[in-house]
């Protein structure tokens, strides 16, 4: 069975799922899974999510090779499946969660430590299907072990001195080189899969936008695309020209301001006011255009609640204008610079062949050779008709992160005005009929894909929604980023991945 | 009577004139930045503010850590003594040189550092070691400077220094440049100002003086964070009083004479002032291995001016 097969081919072999869009699921049992990960061994295949639904276990993979997407699922014997770790070293922090939320273990995996259950919780595997498993106590959590002489170890976190968000690092040095990174996660965990659980989709649409704020439209636009799938609800043409304008404002706010927010931790401030105030104007012309700065709630299963007029047209468009001048002038300015080159070229190198593995996207993956991107592939519409580039890096440090943010912003500069040059008109919304179905969606933020994968009732109901943050496979990569770097240089390497906490943390 | 007086009031005009300098600091960096920026006098507010403010000590700290603010504090304050402002006729002034001056402030450091570590954090230790890795090619250097402006002047007192200088026995001179080159790169580096460190930073993991003062709170941070802006003030009345001294008054000096002394002095350190907050501006914090070169290189400058010294005297 090894050897040259297609991700089609391989799992055709299990039962195909009805009623799974827009892509196929198949179910596997136990031995086919086995096989699964055999093949994983010798297959270009990424693996995209990982998540539980009750008793089973769902894996969604990318083939590398034909750009087909397809969901594996396994139904598990004593809340027991084979690990995909020792293939996929991703799904090491997913399979942990999933331990942690469903109970179910993951047979074989190496790090079988608990990840988003900190001890603190009232019981055990909340979303289980039999729970009440009194939960363990809160014990102190074994860290990776270090031996050495002269090692010696930094905790720093979960509160830090900066008003970010809660997350634990624990350096362990040799003087001020640090030898190994463990981050420890979950701080900001608000179980928003247990809350989706029963939701109509409005409601669902809006918790989705308050997974990771940042990112809420892409959010919103993944719940919604996930919930159309479900449904097989085929929408008017504007509906995806408006989403797709929102996206890229989003991504412009966001990337503009990582740009001052890196370079500020390298003590130069001066760009850090500079992209405060670009974002600024941003945030306020979305406040003039669609009625809210960070653009929440406007993007809801079957349509979107705001239009673009007339006046706000020529509003984006002068703001496009604006900022391609002055991201420019910004990039410049960072060119040259040679304090700044000197803190950023060389630092935090991530491997190419690292980010393959792990599948990391957005600008992490793109700094270092890996040109995915959930609008090309597998695409969705208005993409298909909009011409843009992915700029892609092969160097992986600090600075080719920088560069892939300030192209990226280029990019998306220029989308945004083919989008409001070429926007086709028709009705802003659609109703969703009320029926059952699973639906997945894939869809690129502003940190890479999101995955949301969806099950609905037949009334219409949310049963069970798994959203899969790109960080989940960015923030591993840091670890390895870090190692061979001085302890000073973390917060630079760490603001250049800008990882989200509240999206993994669920 | 006059050498009194003037001592006395030059003690309690550093101590003042201190924070409206960080100030300055701060709102030309905020200008540079197109920000509106705090008011200059918002380091007071800050102060008055820590003062109000209850003192958390942590449990592991032992009686070190609550002494080392107050040894801090006098530490840099008697240093500020030393150093003439607007007049050369102080009680004080033949009482201490440049290298009492030194010493003072080294103590400061010592305590400072052994207050980092005594509460054991790892932040605290991190920043004392990286403190301890910067003075022992800071205090060098600036011993150096120092030596170096000693044997041009024959003197190793500031007020006699100064008088010298104002003497005209002394044109434009080789050493003189090297050594305040010198003088500003260990001003920097011992202010923990940027590229060597970044005073108003909140990661924790690039800080070198913030570091080690980081467990302090209330009245003990008050006192450490008044220390870091009297020494502020003195690295900059070090720089402008021996390097650029014109206007300060002499023994005798009439009240007029004072007041263009006093005149001259603020206007000469709030254009430092200035000048260090547009320069701060310029350029990026540089990575923590580099503050060896960089004050490396202020030791080598230092070195050269005593050099160039006797190689012009043997001309």
């Amino acid at each position: 069975m090894l050897g040259n097969t297609t991700l089609f081919e391989f799992l055709g072999s299990g039962r195909l799922v009805a009623g799974h869009r827009p892509w196929p699921r198949y179910l596997l049992d136990e031995r086919a899974w086995r096989e699964l990960i055999n093949q994983l061994a010798v297959s270009d295949w990424t693996l995209l999510g990982l998540w539980a639904d009750g008793s089973e276990v769902h894996a969604a993979f990318r083939d590398e090779d034909t750009a087909d997407i397809a969901v594996a699922s396994l139904a598990t014997q004593d809340r027991r499946f084979p690990s995909l770790a020792g293939v996929r070293p991703s799904a090491i922090r997913l399979e942990r969660a999933i331990h942690d939320l469903f109970g179910l273990f993951a047979d074989g995996s190496a790090d079988t430590r608990p990840w988003l259950d900190h001890g603190r919780w009232p019981i055990s595997a909340p979303l289980a299907i039999v729970r009440g498993i009194p939960s363990r106590a809160p014990v102190v959590y074994p860290f990776l072990p270090v031996e050495g002489e002269s090692l010696h170890q930094i905790p720093v976190g979960p509160v830090h001195a900066g008003v970010i968000e809660p997350g634990h690092f624990r350096f362990t040095c040799a003087g001020e080189t640090v030898v190994r990174l463990e981050e420890r996660l979950g701080y900001a965990h608000k179980g928003i899969e247990g809350l989706m659980a029963g939701k109509t989709l409005a409601e669902g649409a809006r918790l989705a936008g308050r997974i990771s704020g940042d990112s809420t439209v892409a959010y919103a636009i993944a719940f919604a695309r996930a919930a159309e799938a479900a449904t097989a609800t085929e929408l008017p043409p504007r509906i995806h020209w408006v989403r797709a304008l929102l996206a890229e404002l989003e991504r412009v706010a966001n990337h503009i301001l990582d740009l001052g927010a890196i370079c500020n931790d390298a003590a130069f401030s001066f760009m850090l006011a500079q992209s405060t105030v670009l974002r600024e104007k941003v945030l306020r012309a979305n406040e003039l255009c669609f009625g809210h700065r960070l653009l929440m709630d406007k993007v809801i299963p079957g349509g979107v609640t705001a239009d673009v007029t007339r006046e706000g047209a020529s509003i984006l468009r002068g703001l496009v204008k604006e900022l391609r001048k002055r991201v420019r002038r910004m990039g410049v300015l960072y060119d040259d610079m040679p304090s700044l080159q000197d803190r950023t070229v060389g630092t935090g190198v991530v491997q190419a062949s690292l980010a393959h593995r792990f599948g990391a996207g957005g600008f992490v993956g793109r700094a270092a050779s890996q040109g995915g991107d959930a609008r090309k592939v597998p695409g969705y519409p208005p993409y298909d008709d909009l011409d843009f580039e992915i700029p892609v890096h092969p160097e992986g440090d600090v600075n080719a992160r920088i560069w892939v943010r300030i192209e990226e912003i280029q990019a998306s500069l220029g989308l945004i005005e083919q989008i409001l040059e070429k926007m086709p008109g028709g009705p802003l919304t659609k109703p969703i009929p009320t029926r059952g179905g699973e639906g997945m969606a894939l869809v690129e933020g502003f940190r890479g894909d999101i995955l949301l994968w969806l099950r609905l009732s037949e009334v219409g109901r949310v049963v069970r929604c798994h959203p899969r943050d790109p960080s989940w496979f960015q923030w591993p990569l840091l670890e390895a980023a870090i190692e061979g770097n001085i302890v000073a240089d973390f917060p630079l390497c760490n603001k250049s991945f800008n990882c989200s906490y509240s999206g993994v943390d669920l | 009577m006059m050498a009194f007086l003037f001592g006395i009031f030059h003690t309690w005009l550093v101590l003042v004139a201190a924070p409206l300098i960080t100030g300055i600091v701060r709102l030309t960096k905020a200008r540079l930045q197109g920000r509106q920026g705090a008011s200059p006098l918002q380091p007071y507010r800050d102060l008055w503010r820590l003062l109000q403010k209850e003192s958390v000590i942590a449990e592991t700290a032992s009686w070190l850590f609550r002494i080392a603010p107050y040894l801090v504090f006098v530490a840099v304050w008697l240093a500020a003594t030393i150093m003439p402002t607007f007049t050369t006729d102080m009680i004080l002034t033949p009482a201490a040189d440049l290298i009492a001056l030194v010493a003072l402030l080294g103590t400061a450091r010592f305590f400072t550092a052994l207050a980092g570590l005594d509460a054991g954090t790892a932040f605290g230790g991190l920043g004392s070691s990286r403190e301890m890795f910067v003075a022992s090619i800071g205090e060098p250097a600036m011993l150096m400077v120092i030596f170096s402006l000693s044997l041009l002047t024959h003197t190793t007192s500031p007020a006699n220094m100064i008088a010298y200088v104002l003497s005209g026995h002394i044109g434009i001179e080789v050493s003189a440049g090297l050594a305040l080159a010198s003088m500003v790169m260990v001003a920097i580096a011992e202010n923990g100002r940027i590229p060597i460190d970044n005073p108003t930073t909140h990661l924790e993991l690039t800080m070198i003086h913030e570091a080690m003062v980081l467990e302090y709170s209330g009245r003990h941070l008050a006192l450490l964070e008044a220390a870091a802006m009297v020494r502020l003030l003195l690295f900059m009345t070090i720089i402008s009083s021996l390097f650029f001294p014109w206007g300060i008054a002499f023994v005798d000096a009439g009240p007029g004479e004072v007041l263009l002394g006093l005149l001259a002095w603020f206007a000469k350190v709030s254009v430092l002032a200035m000048v260090l907050g547009f320069c701060e501006s310029l350029v990026a914090k540089m990575r923590v291995f580099q503050i060896a070169d960089f004050l490396g290189g202020a030791l080598l400058l230092a070195l050269l001016a005593t050099i160039f010294l006797y190689v012009s005297e043997a001309v």
